[in-house]
């Protein structure tokens, strides 16, 4: 096999077993005490900050990270297992999401032993919500076209410009923003530097951007002459550009791009058992499991790389990709299946999982990279020489 | 992984590729059997790999097998290895004398019944089975079938006592018809045997093929790769516009699923003997099929669809492949009636330890 397609196979250690079974134990109860009710998509629509707390009391935030942080040292295994638990059960992870999965592991390595002291410890107590900055009006695919800029003034830097899509921004504390530092040279990528900005900070304003269901996630983050210290700088200056890359691998392989829509494959599956289900129906629900097999075992062989510190761009691509395709399928299959009036208001949980998943599916293939664009990434790695 | 893994792999890469050539290929659809590659594996061992040395095989595990098949599906090596190593592992199970020759196992599909009745001096087998791969080729078949009180059986019969209708599937590989006129067989050359169904023959085969498909998905990858980069329109080569591209990543992502599916899907039934993985492999391969193909000829234009050009030796034996021992569909079938039955939550099923499919 091309040697950029060959992953690991990783079968979990014995000591997650029992992990799982608390994060299910935990989980259950919940669902019994009302806290939350399981959702698609949950890990963008799902906000709740005291189901984040009660996480970061049990451990599962910031798991992999070293316990001067606050962090609890355990493998990317144990982490995967309570991540995919949580998005198995459609639980609301919305609120810490970006800063577990992405700022930690980036000040982890490169941030300042002030940032990791400041911001670490926090996000692991579920406290403390970070927001992605990184596209703009006018810069989506073409990521290094971005115009927001800082520019020197004593010894603060100050920023104009803004960042759009910025999922949860009105909920976070921070976002952790890409933007440029000096202007473009020969290479688009050069310049880019990262930067930590207070969402309550003088000059900065979030403005909403509702969905098509009426749903509050998505903002537009404007930056109007914001004051930025030194000591909020992400890494060297001018690095940006491949400190923001490194982020992604982790971003796009893990186990919310074949999982968002799996609360509604849960619930059809519970409904065809109830009924004797058509030869047709177990024909499709046999192939989607064959499918949600291949994808766990794909990411899974991802995370083992990360472990071992290797970076695997094209393997990640293609689990967000052919994930976020098997996402929709399960819509599909469901609409087929079961006959159904489906609204974000209907009676029943499986009307209501389905128009959530039919709703937030059009974002699916576009976030995180689009399709096409990881299609490039993919024939880029494979060997088509550009 | 066994320790000979990586040095297999080399060799059965070295081997193969030096003479599996697109001639060889061709002329063993023909009807000539492929004798020095035979033979170049012989001597390796490799026709017993997976059987223990106590039974009489060279060792090595499953894994090993199913690795060596991967390797004869990206050359397209036009053997009955698959048919060979299934059949020696049978003996082995059975503790019969393993063959060095080719050896193909009847009955290939469920429907067919061989039967065996024991008389005074023996057994007498008899019946009729179809679609046996490479039956013409080969002196010796393992025959497993049943008595009327429903014990298993295995045997191995020579060809020259059978009655042999030459069959094809669309790859041109031999899948012949037999039938076996009552022959009378000495009892120290049959086994009855007690863990051993047709069930079991039916999930290593599957495997066989999903180890093969993901062999062949390979070679269909790095042919339309390589002439995705060679071949020029419009004064660039084909590779460099989007649609092309896109194209190429869709088939790159199914070949490396099938990959990883193939692996995992071995590993899985060396640890637990059951078959839900295999059953997601094989739907995985047999998916992964139809997007493949689809784009390797698109791509590779009228070229890929001629006989000269060597892609279709790799497709025309992945759509052959993809029925064999249960088409995906069938598969899917019986995974998906085993989890709306049981009313499992598929999560459950792929985290917690798996459970056989009947
Ligand atoms: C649910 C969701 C949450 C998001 N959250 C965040 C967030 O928190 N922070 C953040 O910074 N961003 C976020 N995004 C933004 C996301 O990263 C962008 O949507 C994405 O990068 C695409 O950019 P765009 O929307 O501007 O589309 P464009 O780049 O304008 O692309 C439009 C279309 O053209 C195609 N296209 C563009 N260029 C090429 C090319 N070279 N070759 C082929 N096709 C091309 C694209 O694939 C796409 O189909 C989020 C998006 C979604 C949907």
């Amino acid at each position: 096999m091309l040697k950029e397609l060959e992953l690991p196979i990783v079968d979990l250690p014995k000591e997650t077993e029992s992990l799982r079974e608390d994060v299910r134990s935990f989980l259950s109860a919940e669902l019994q005490n009302g806290s939350f009710e399981t959702r698609c998509d949950s890990w963008l629509s799902g906000f709740s900050a005291d189901f984040s707390r009660k996480l970061g009391e049990r451990g599962w935030l910031g798991m992999t990270w070293p316990k001067k942080y606050g962090g609890h040292e355990r493998t990317a295994f144990e982490r995967f297992v309570v991540t995919e638990e949580l998005l198995a059960a459609g639980a609301p992870v919305a609120a810490h999401w970006f800063a577990d999965r992405q700022t930690g592991p980036l000040l982890l390595n490169y941030g300042t032993a002030y940032q990791r002291q400041t911001f670490l410890p926090k996000i692991t107590r579920g406290e403390l919500f970070f927001a992605i900055g990184l596209s703009e009006p006018n810069s989506g695919s073409d990521l290094a076209s971005i115009s927001t800029r800082a520019k020197k003034s004593g010894g603060q830097w100050v920023i104009n410009g803004s960042k759009i899509w910025s999922s949860g921004a009105h909920h976070a504390h921070y976002i952790v923003v890409l933007l440029r530092t000096s202007s473009q040279g020969e290479k688009k990528h050069e310049g880019l530097s990262q930067m930590i900005v207070d969402l309550s900070a003088s000059g900065v304003t979030v403005r909403p951007i509702y969905l098509m269901t009426g749903e509050h996630h998505f903002n537009e983050v404007i930056f109007e002459d914001v004051e930025i210290s030194e000591d909020m700088i992400v890494g060297e200056v001018g690095n940006g550009w491949k400190q923001s890359m490194a982020e992604l691998a982790y971003e796009r392989s893990g186990p919310e791009r074949f999982l968002s829509t799996y609360p509604l494959l849960s619930e059809l599956i519970n409904l065809l058992s109830e009924t004797s289900s058509s030869d047709h129906a177990k024909n499709k629900i046999g192939k989607l499991a064959s499918r949600l097999w291949t994808l766990r075992c794909m990411s899974l062989g991802v995370a083992g790389m990360l472990d071992k510190g290797e970076s695997p761009d094209i393997a990640a691509s293609l689990v967000k990709d052919l994930g976020t395709q098997f996402e929709k399928d399960v819509i599909d299959v469901a609409r087929e299946l079961i006959p159904s009036r489906p609204s974000m208001h209907a009676e029943t949980k499986y009307e209501t999982l389905l128009a959530e998943a039919i709703l937030h599916a059009p974002g699916f293939t576009l976030r995180g990279g689009t399709t096409e664009i990881l299609r490039s990434i993919i024939t880029k790695g494979v060997g088509y020489n550009e | 992984m066994s320790d000979i893994q990586p040095m297999l792999i080399d060799t059965a890469t070295k081997i193969m590729k030096d003479i599996c050539t697109k001639d060889l290929i061709s002329n063993a659809e023909e009807g000539e059997f492929p004798q020095e590659l035979w033979e170049a594996l012989k001597e390796t061992g490799m026709t017993s790999i997976g059987v223990s040395e106590e039974s009489g095989g060279v060792g090595g595990d499953i894994k090993d097998a199913m690795s060596l098949l991967k390797v004869a599906g990206k050359f397209t090596a036009p053997i009955p290895l698959a048919e060979t190593l299934l059949a020696n592992w049978i003996l082995g199970v059975a503790r019969l004398p393993l063959k060095n020759s080719p050896l193909t196992l009847i009955p290939a599909l469920k429907k067919d019944r061989i039967t065996f009745k024991k008389v005074e001096d023996g057994w007498v087998v008899s019946g009729k089975a179809q679609y046996i791969p490479w039956a013409r080729d080969v002196q010796d078949m393992v025959v497993f079938g049943k008595t009327s009180d429903g014990q298993q059986v295995v045997t191995t019969l020579s060809t020259t006592d059978c009655q042999i209708n030459r069959g094809q599937n669309l790859a041109g590989e031999p899948r012949d018809e037999v039938h076996v006129p009552e022959n009378l067989i000495e009892n120290d050359r049959v086994a009855i045997v007690q863990n051993l169904t047709y069930e079991d023959i039916c999930n290593r085969g599957a495997l066989t093929r999903i180890a093969l498909m993901a062999g062949a998905l390979e070679n269909a990858l790095e042919l339309t790769l390589t002439y995705a980069n060679e071949r020029t329109q419009f004064g660039r080569p084909i590779g460099k516009f989007q649609a092309v591209k896109q194209q190429l990543a869709v088939l790159t992502g199914e070949v490396m699923a099938s990959g990883i599916a193939a692996d995992s899907a071995v590993a899985a039934y060396e640890n637990s003997g059951q078959n839900e993985e295999i059953a997601m492999a094989k739907i995985q391969v047999g998916e992964a099929t139809k997007a493949v193909t689809n784009i390797a000829h698109q791509v590779h234009g009228a070229m890929g669809f001629t006989d000269e050009h060597p892609l279709h030796y790799s497709t025309r034996r992945l759509w052959s492949w993809q029925d064999e021992y249960g088409t995906d569909s069938e598969w899917a079938d019986l995974l998906g009636d085993k989890i709306l039955e049981e009313k499992s939550d598929v999560w459950s099923m792929f985290t917690e330890s798996p459970r056989q499919l009947t």
